[in-house]
């Protein structure tokens, strides 16, 4: 018997993308560039779920909001390459451990 | 009084959105150097926006509900403008002088404004959201805007990480609220939460919420970005974000929780009481050893976030009236410190130690007493305007009686004192070590109007109170 597929399993899947973004910034010890991806995981999570929500609600409200967060992301993630490249150009190196100018 | 298409209530931002735009043009196109001249339009606009403001229809409900203009809002509005205006034209000298002047500083600092304004006028999760990242997008640039600096750059990539880390909760916050409340407007969630439907999913949305908000303030517990972005970025930046985003963050922030999340008042007011507490203790403590002025201003600035959230903690009108009183002589205090902050230059060279005040009170006597009253007022003695602020959100606090967070803020204050003392002892009966150049005229200026603001304060209060009361009255009522 096939099992439909309802909100909860929506909600689910974009619960655990958003926490793997979560994760994958504060673990990540790598790279920066991880962090942009993790950061447009955590993103697309909350697409997911608005999604989800409209589609469950009979709403468009939700979509329209998706569409808005898919524009800010691309502004965001042109953002945060640029800042990476003038940090590469002073530091020359993107390691998320080389960050230590300046300590808390 | 609702329509749908009533652009007028939304003129500042409109006007600012287009004056950006134009302006980008003329400098675009415009041969030789045009920041000067970009940024004096750029102050114009400010203005101009600001008279928009006071002149323009209040108690409005415009774009299907999204976008609101009462009191509340307009004053919120005029402390951003006066801001940003007063930050960026004390910016224009410092960015020449330390070769990095170029244009479209100016109109990214316009966006942000504009963003700003947003989020106050904000009354939808939808221009919630959106006014909030045109101010943080612009922000993060404007934080590594001295591009070939390390320390500069790497303050715009942490606040760029954490800043799209905290919006992220924050969106993740808005999606649950969406889906358990079927709406994104602040009258429509308030209305079925007033209606007992608030599920645990609006709690996880308001966690949520909260928590990006507290963020964007730099309040304890999501403060860690805070020393290290006021530390590298460009003075001038520092000081804009000082002031101007925590204005909007927490106006936005009193709107969210006395608007839609008004009815579930007890469970937030615990998290937000946590918050402030937290927030002054850190304000408090970890700015005692810190050598650096930026840095400590940025405690400085997180004990006093700390302050003002005592007010929304409140949750009623005097608490909302006590953290308007308190943002608005915050502003004064605040740009007039940044005011002898970027006139701190030995020979055209920029310094940021605090030892470096040696002895100021010989050297440059004015700008000494005019740093010593700004200091005095931040620790909150009488009869200058910061204990005035402190005054009215420990009143609001202890006649809702939330003694417990009163006593906190007395205490806290007197450490604070502690370190701003400290530089008043440094100016005054430390040795000399060399004198700095003259100040540019622009600053002395602001710095004079500033440090007047807050010793006359106590002269003529009337005002800003009424202002503030008339605004804070006007969150509570229902809008039309």
């Amino acid at each position: 018997m096939m099992m439909a597929v309802g909100l909860s399993h929506y909600l689910t899947v974009a619960a655990i993308l958003f926490t793997l973004g979560v994760f994958g910034i504060f673990l990540n010890r790598k790279n920066v560039i991880i962090i942009l991806m993790s950061v447009e995981l955590m993103l697309l999570a909350v697409n997911i779920n608005l999604v989800a929500f409209s589609a469950f609600l009979g709403d468009l409200v939700g979509q329209v909001f998706t569409m808005f967060v898919l524009t800010v992301a691309a502004a965001e993630a042109a953002i945060g390459l640029a800042i990476v490249v003038v940090f590469f150009r002073n530091r020359g190196s993107i390691e998320v451990e080389d960050i230590n100018q300046m300590k808390g | 009084m609702t329509s749908a298409l009533n652009l007028g209530a939304a003129l500042p931002e409109i006007f600012l959105a287009v004056a950006g735009m134009a302006l980008l043009m003329y400098g675009v196109f415009r041969k030789g150097d045009t920041t000067t001249s970009v940024g004096w339009m750029t102050v114009i606009a400010f203005i101009v926006a600001a008279i928009f403001v006071v002149t323009g229809e209040t108690n409005q409900l415009v774009f299907g509900g999204s976008f609101i203009t009462d009191s509340f809002s307009a004053f919120a509005k005029v402390l951003i403008l006066a801001g940003g205006a007063f930050t960026l034209i004390m910016a224009l000298q410092w960015l020449k002088a330390e070769k990095i002047a170029r244009f479209e500083f100016c109109i990214i600092m316009l966006f942000a404004t504009t963003g700003m304004l947003m989020m106050a006028s904000a009354n939808d999760l939808i221009s919630f959201y959106l006014g909030l990242e045109l101010q943080s997008l612009s922000a993060y640039v404007i934080a590594a805007f001295n591009r070939d600096n390390l320390r500069s750059t790497e303050a715009g990539l942490k606040y760029f990480v954490l800043g799209a880390v905290a919006s992220g909760l924050l969106l993740y916050g808005m999606s649950m609220l969406y889906g358990f409340t079927g709406t994104t407007t602040f009258a429509g969630i308030a209305e079925v939460i007033g209606a007992g439907h608030a599920g645990t999913g609006v709690l996880v949305g308001l966690v949520f919420i909260l928590a990006g908000l507290s963020f964007k303030v730099s309040a304890a517990p999501f403060h860690m970005w805070t020393p290290d972005v006021y530390e590298g970025a460009p003075t001038p930046v520092t000081a804009f974000f000082a002031i101007a985003p925590k204005v909007a963050a927490l106006a936005l922030m009193a709107r969210v929780l006395m608007g839609p999340f008004y009815e579930m008042a007890d469970q937030w007011q615990q998290v937000v009481w946590l918050v402030a507490a937290l927030s002054m203790f850190i304000g408090g403590f970890a700015a005692i050893t810190q050598t650096n002025i930026k840095r400590l201003m940025a405690y400085s600035s997180i004990g006093h976030v700390g302050y003002a959230l005592i007010g929304l903690a409140v949750a009623d009108e005097q608490g909302v009236r006590g953290m308007l009183i308190y943002l608005a002589i915050y502003l004064f205090m605040n740009v007039g410190t940044f005011a002898v902050i970027l006139s701190m230059r030995f020979k055209g060279r920029a310094t940021e130690q605090i030892s470096d005040l040696s002895g100021l009170s010989k050297t440059h006597p004015v700008m000494a007493l005019w740093l010593a009253i700004f200091m005095f007022s931040m620790a909150g003695i009488p009869p200058l305007a910061g204990f005035f602020g402190k005054l009215y959100v420990f009143l609001a606090a202890v006649q809702a009686e939330l003694y417990g967070l009163a006593v906190i803020g007395v205490l806290t204050s007197v450490v604070a004192a502690f370190y701003y003392l400290r530089i008043i002892k440094v100016m005054y009966f430390d040795e000399p070590v060399e004198a700095f150049d003259r100040p540019s005229r622009a600053t002395s200026a602001i710095l004079g109007i500033c440090g007047l603001f807050v010793t006359l304060f106590i002269v003529y209060p009337a005002p800003i109170l009424a202002a503030a009361s008339a605004a804070a009255a006007s969150l509570f009522q229902m809008p039309g």
